[in-house]
């Protein structure tokens, strides 16, 4: 299915909390926007619909653009071989979002992943704590306002 | 015939004697097995393992992987030392008994490499923590660079003073080992006060 087929669907299943598609033809991959209120039956509507079957997320990553932050989820059904990207906008001050945890279990690290990096918090996960920095680090380092602190635990960090 | 006639005639075997000092002995016997620690931190661990491998043959240094830091003469820190491994490399090598060696493998280990101005998380330098003895440069270093540093640490341990190291230790160095030893016993008398309260 192509992703305008997809978002078509989408769009009688879920109505407004389908937001937007992305395909000018520019993009090798066009991507499908939505809203963090009904993220988990949109995902397991995904998951569950026969014709689209997305078994397995391949990547759950993070983006910090300059007005939100960006979640973004990369599909692809094993089944039917085909591929799909979801991306959910979230505001800068109150980054939250529900978990896909229980939906595809390879979230559980990607979604630890993206909240020690950019700080967005996945409500739901049942172990929502860092998973690459140290657990007492300060800050999140991939934002775009981090800045890189002068000493960690007596040692200096700057060159 | 007197004993230093002996030495030089090939035709002579004779008891074989060699003439040499106490500490040129033990020494050679230091350099030639380092036992190191087995341990590896990113690309420049996978260049070791080529060193380890059958073309370049560590083993032929003397050396012999060991698992626990306790038993190792020196460590190899081969690739980026991120704070959080930072403090363990620091324990790892406070574990290790004296005399102990440290080989600084790669850029990454010696200066924090491509990682020097944008890395947040990345150590600028292993010996900001610990001593170095020897640093391989490279990005990674290939297997005979490598070599080239591990005999320049066979040559500084066979270069070494086992004996009489006080007498030729100047004034400055004495007086900080002097203060480090009244620090320690300092320390060491307020953990047992501690210890002591605790129990009461």
């Amino acid at each position: 299915m192509t992703t305008k087929e997809i978002f078509e669907k989408l769009k009688n299943e879920f109505n407004d909390d389908v937001i937007s598609i992305f395909d000018d033809g520019t993009v090798s991959e066009p991507f499908i926007t939505v809203s963090s209120k009904n993220l988990i039956d949109i995902m397991l509507f995904l998951r569950d619909e026969k014709g689209l079957m997305f078994d397995y997320l391949s990547c759950l990553s993070g983006v910090d653009y300059k007005e939100n932050f960006t979640v973004v989820y990369n599909l692809f059904s094993i089944e039917i071989q085909h591929r799909l990207t979801v991306k959910v906008e979230l505001p800068k001050d109150n980054p939250v979002i529900p978990s896909v945890e229980l939906v595809w279990r390879s979230a559980d690290w990607h979604e630890r992943e993206t909240y020690d990096m950019y700080g967005i918090i996945f409500e739901g996960h049942h172990n929502l704590i860092r998973i690459l920095n140290p657990y007492d680090w300060e800050g999140y380092p991939l934002r775009k306002d981090y800045k890189t602190p002068e000493e960690y635990h007596g040692i200096k960090v700057p060159y | 015939m007197g004993l230093l006639d002996r030495l030089d005639n090939p035709y002579d075997v004779g008891p074989g004697i060699l003439l040499g000092t106490v500490e040129d002995l033990l020494n050679w016997g230091r350099a030639k097995s380092d036992w190191y620690m087995s341990f590896g931190l990113a690309c420049c661990a996978i260049e070791f393992m080529a060193v380890n491998a059958a073309h370049f043959d560590f083993m032929r240094f003397g050396t012999i992987p060991r698992p626990s830091p306790r038993q190792s003469d020196f460590i190899i820190i081969s690739g980026t030392v991120t704070l959080k491994m930072a403090e363990r490399i620091k324990r790892l090598y406070e574990q290790m008994p004296d005399p102990k060696y440290v080989i600084s493998m790669g850029s990454c280990s010696n200066s924090g490499g491509p990682y020097w101005q944008n890395g947040y998380h990345v150590l600028k330098g292993v010996d900001r923590i610990i001593p170095v003895d020897v640093y391989v440069p490279g990005c990674p270093p290939r297997p005979e660079a490598f070599l080239e540093g591990m005999v320049k640490l066979q040559s500084k341990i066979s270069h070494q003073a086992i004996f009489r190291k006080r007498q030729n230790m100047s004034q400055e160095d004495l007086d900080a080992i002097h203060n480090r030893q009244v620090e320690i016993e300092k320390q060491f008398q307020e953990f047992q006060k501690v210890q002591q309260e605790l129990k009461h």
